[in-house]
C-alpha cells in the first residue's frame, strides 16, 4: 500500500530544481560579492603603497588635504624633525629628510638673511648626533634684526612636476590631494628629485628608492593628524580638510594672508605659509 | 645601510637633501655617448643620403662607430637605477607626460635601425664571406646572410634604395634620439642652469661636432694602425663639417649663456660666483677657450692657407680630440654644474667624484671606452673600405667616388 502523503513526481523535481537553483544563486551572489569585494580591495590597495596604504573604508575622493605653517609661531625646537624621521623610518643622518625647519637670521647691517637648517654642521655639533637635532647658538653676542624658522615640507602640490617626469608613473596624486610613491614601482632614477623645485625628495639608499614626505598618509586616513603637526608645542603646524569649511586649515587659509613657495613654477602648492620673509624660497 | 659616500660640500644655503648629488658622473656619460652615435651617423648619412662622396672612405666606419655607441648607451643609466631590475617598466608602462618615458621606445627603434642599415651596407661582404669561409665564421656569416646570397646588381640598387631610406629614417631618429636627451635637462624648471629652450638645440650640435670628431679621430688612428694612407679628400671634408658645426654651437651655448646673465633671474648671483669660481676652469677653459675655440682657430688656419698633407692630418686630429673633450666637458658642465648650483639659488655643491663603485670614475671611462673595443670586434668581422665596396659601386654604377687613394691634392 502506497503512503498517503507521497508528492507526485513532478512536485519533487520541482522541489529539487527550485532548491539547487536557491543555492546556486545563494552561492554566487556570496562568490560573486566576495570577488567584488576582494576586487575592490585590490584596485584601492593598487592605488596606495605600502608604506602609506589607508584604512579599507578610507574614501579619497571625500577629503581634500592642505597643510599651513605659521612662521610666526615656530620657535624651532625641531621635534617635528625627529618625530618625522622616528614615525616615517626616515634614515638617522643629516642628508634625508621628510621635513625640516629653516632659520633665518638678520643680522644688523647686513642685506641678506644668514640662513641653516638642522643639518648644518654647526647645528649638528651642537647636537652632539645625526640623529637629534638642534639650532646652536652660533648668532650668540651679536646684534640680530629680525629671525624666524620655516618649516618645510613636501607641498604636495596640484600640478606636480615630479608626477609629470616619474617614467613609470610610481610616484602619483591620489584623489585626496596627497602625492605618493609606489616603493614596488619606482626604479630609482631620481628624476623627480631633480624636477621638484622645493628640494622635498631624496633618495634613500636602503630601499633604493625615492622618498618624500607623505603626510603621514598611514595616519590621515584614520583620521590622525600627520605625526609633525601631532608633536609641535605651539601649532606652527596646521593641517586638514579643504573640503570642510571649518577644518583648522580651512580657518587658517580664511582667517589670514597666506603664500606659497615658488609660485611662479606653476605648480600650485597645497602647503600654505604665513609669516614668511621675501628671502624664503 | 650602505654607506652615503657620495656627500657633497657646500657654501652658503643649500636644501638639506640637496647635499646629495643625485646624478653622477654616469648620467653625464650617457648623454656624451648619444651624442656620439647621433654624429657618427650624421657622418654616415652625408655619404648615404646626401651623396657627398669624398665621405665615401668613412661612411661605413661611421655606422659601425655609431652601432658600437649605441650598444653601450643605455649602460650607465641601468647603471645609475635604483632598481634595474625594474627598467623595463619604462617601456611596459610607460607614463607618457614625462620626458623619460618614450627613451626606451625611441633608442630600441634607433637601435634596430642601426643594425638594419648595417646589414643593408655590409651585405655584398657578408654573401662573399658566407661562400668562401667555411668552419664557425662561415656558419656565422651565413646565418648573417638570412638565406640571401644574391648581390646582383638588380639586388644592390634594391638594398642601395633600402640604405637609403633608413638613413632618411635614421637622421631625424638620431638627431631626435639627442635633442630628446637635451629636452630631459632643458625641460626642468626647477634649476635656471637647466631651465632653457635652447638645450635641446646645444645638445643635438654639439652631438654632432663629438660625433665627427670622433670618427676623425678613429679614421686616422685606424689608418695609422694599418699602415695606411689617409684620404685627404675626406679628411678635409671632415674638417669642414667639423669647423662649420663648431661655429653654431659657439653661438648656441654662448646664447644659452647670454640669455641666462642677461635675464639675470633670481639665483643670477650664485650662477655667477659659480661660474666665476669653481666653473672657470672646466666651463670657460676646457669648454670653450680649449675645446671649442682653439679648433676653430686651429681648422680655419688650415681650410682658409689651404693645408695638405701630414699637416692637416696632424692639425684636424689634434682638433677633433680637443673636441671630443671639450664636448665631454659640456656634458659634465650641464649635469654635475647644474646640480652644483643649489635649487635656493643661495649656495653651491662640490660633487665629489668616487674612483671606485657602480658609478665612480673607473666605470664611466670603461664605458666611454669600451665602445671602441666592440668596434674592434665589428671592423674585423666587417671591414670598412674593402674592395667588396669598389664592388658594389660598380655593381650600382655610382659615379664620381673618390678613389681611396693618398695624398690627394685639397
Amino acid at each position: 500500500m502506497e503512503p498517503k502523503n507521497k508528492k507526485p513526481p513532478s512536485q519533487d523535481r520541482r522541489e529539487f530544481l527550485s532548491g539547487v537553483a536557491r543555492v546556486a544563486a545563494t552561492t554566487t551572489a556570496v562568490l560573486g560579492g566576495a570577488a567584488l569585494g576582494a576586487l575592490a580591495r585590490v584596485e584601492a590597495k593598487a592605488d596606495m603603497p605600502k608604506q602609506a596604504v589607508a584604512e579599507d573604508s578610507y574614501d579619497p575622493s571625500k577629503h581634500r588635504w592642505g597643510f599651513g605653517v605659521d612662521a610666526t609661531k615656530c620657535i624651532g625646537c625641531l621635534r617635528c624633525v625627529e618625530a618625522c624621521k622616528r614615525e616615517n623610518d626616515v634614515p638617522q643622518d643629516a642628508h634625508h629628510f621628510r621635513t625640516w625647519v629653516e632659520r633665518y637670521v638678520y643680522l644688523e647691517g647686513e642685506e641678506h638673511a644668514r640662513i641653516d637648517s638642522q643639518q648644518d654642521p654647526v647645528n649638528i655639533e651642537a647636537s652632539g648626533s645625526e640623529r637629534e637635532y638642534r639650532f646652536a647658538n652660533r648668532y650668540k653676542g651679536m646684534k640680530v634684526e629680525k629671525a624666524f624658522f620655516v618649516p618645510k615640507l613636501c607641498n604636495h602640490c596640484t600640478h606636480p612636476a615630479c608626477v609629470q617626469v616619474c617614467p613609470v608613473g610610481a610616484t602619483y596624486k591620489t584623489a585626496d590631494g596627497a602625492v605618493l610613491i609606489d616603493h614596488d614601482y619606482c626604479i630609482g632614477c631620481r628624476y623627480c628629485v631633480q624636477a621638484c623645485p622645493y628640494g622635498a625628495r631624496f633618495f634613500n639608499e636602503e630601499k633604493q628608492v625615492t622618498d618624500k614626505c607623505t603626510w603621514c598618509y598611514h595616519r590621515i586616513t584614520k583620521g590622525l593628524q600627520p605625526a609633525c603637526v601631532e608633536v609641535c608645542p605651539v601649532s606652527a603646524r596646521v593641517f586638514g580638510d579643504l573640503g570642510d569649511r571649518e577644518s583648522p586649515i580651512s580657518l587658517f587659509i580664511r582667517n589670514n594672508r597666506v603664500q606659497v613657495l615658488k609660485p611662479e613654477t606653476g605648480n600650485a602648492p597645497n602647503v600654505f605659509y604665513v609669516g614668511i620673509d621675501k628671502e624664503v624660497s | 645601510m650602505p654607506a652615503v659616500l657620495d656627500l657633497a660640500p657646500y657654501a652658503g644655503w643649500v636644501y638639506p637633501n640637496e647635499t646629495i648629488i643625485e646624478w653622477s658622473v654616469l648620467i653625464a656619460v650617457y648623454p656624451y655617448i648619444t651624442g656620439l652615435v647621433a654624429g657618427a651617423f650624421t657622418v654616415s648619412s652625408l655619404y648615404q643620403v646626401f651623396d657627398m662622396h669624398r665621405f665615401k672612405p668613412v661612411a661605413h666606419l661611421a655606422l659601425l662607430t655609431s652601432l658600437s655607441f649605441m650598444l653601450f648607451v643605455p649602460l650607465p643609466l641601468l647603471l645609475h637605477l635604483g632598481h634595474p631590475e625594474r627598467a623595463l617598466n619604462v617601456m611596459l608602462t610607460p607614463h607618457l607626460t614625462s620626458a623619460m618615458a618614450i627613451f626606451g621606445y625611441i633608442a630600441t627603434f634607433y637601435l634596430g635601425l642601426l643594425m638594419l642599415e648595417g646589414w643593408f651596407a655590409f651585405r655584398p661582404y657578408i654573401v662573399e664571406q658566407a661562400q668562401q669561409r667555411s668552419g664557425p665564421l662561415g656558419a656565422f656569416y651565413r646565418a648573417l646572410t638570412l638565406g640571401s646570397h644574391d648581390v646582383s646588381g638588380n639586388a644592390m640598387h634594391y638594398d642601395r634604395k633600402w640604405i637609403f631610406a633608413l638613413a632618411v629614417i635614421g637622421i631625424p631618429a638620431a638627431h631626435g634620439l639627442h635633442g630628446y636627451v637635451g629636452f630631459i635637462f632643458g625641460s626642468l624648471k626647477s634649476r635656471e642652469w637647466w631651465s632653457s629652450d635652447l638645450m635641446p638645440l646645444v645638445f643635438l650640435f654639439s652631438a654632432i661636432i663629438s660625433g665627427v670628431a670622433l670618427v676623425i679621430a678613429i679614421y686616422v688612428g685606424s689608418c695609422r694602425l694599418r699602415r695606411t694612407p689617409v684620404d685627404l679628400d675626406c679628411l678635409k671634408g671632415l674638417a669642414c663639417t667639423l669647423w662649420g658645426f663648431i661655429m653654431v654651437v659657439i653661438v648656441l651655448e654662448g646664447l644659452e649663456f647670454a640669455n641666462i646673465v642677461y635675464k639675470a633671474r633670481e639665483g643670477i648671483e650664485a650662477i655667477i660666483q659659480y661660474v666665476t669660481g669653481p666653473l672657470l676652469i672646466p666651463y670657460f677653459i676646457i669648454q670653450f677657450a680649449i675645446g671649442a675655440a682653439t679648433p676653430l682657430l686651429i681648422l680655419t688656419f688650415l681650410i682658409w692657407r689651404g693645408i695638405t698633407g701630414r699637416a692637416l692630418v696632424a692639425g684636424v686630429t689634434v682638433s677633433a680630440s680637443l673636441v671630443l673633450i671639450s664636448v665631454m666637458m659640456m656634458r659634465w658642465n650641464v649635469v654635475i654644474g647644474g646640480q652644483e648650483i643649489s635649487k635656493t639659488g643661495k649656495g653651491l655643491l662640490t660633487y665629489q667624484m668616487l674612483i671606485w663603485g657602480r658609478e665612480g670614475a673607473i666605470t664611466a671611462a670603461v664605458l666611454v671606452f669600451a665602445p671602441l673595443a666592440v668596434l674592434y670586434g665589428l671592423v674585423r668581422l666587417f671591414p670598412p673600405s674593402e674592395r667588396w665596396e669598389a664592388r658594389e659601386d660598380a655593381d650600382t654604377q655610382v659615379v664620381g667616388a673618390a678613389p681611396e687613394i693618398a695624398s690627394q691634392p685639397a
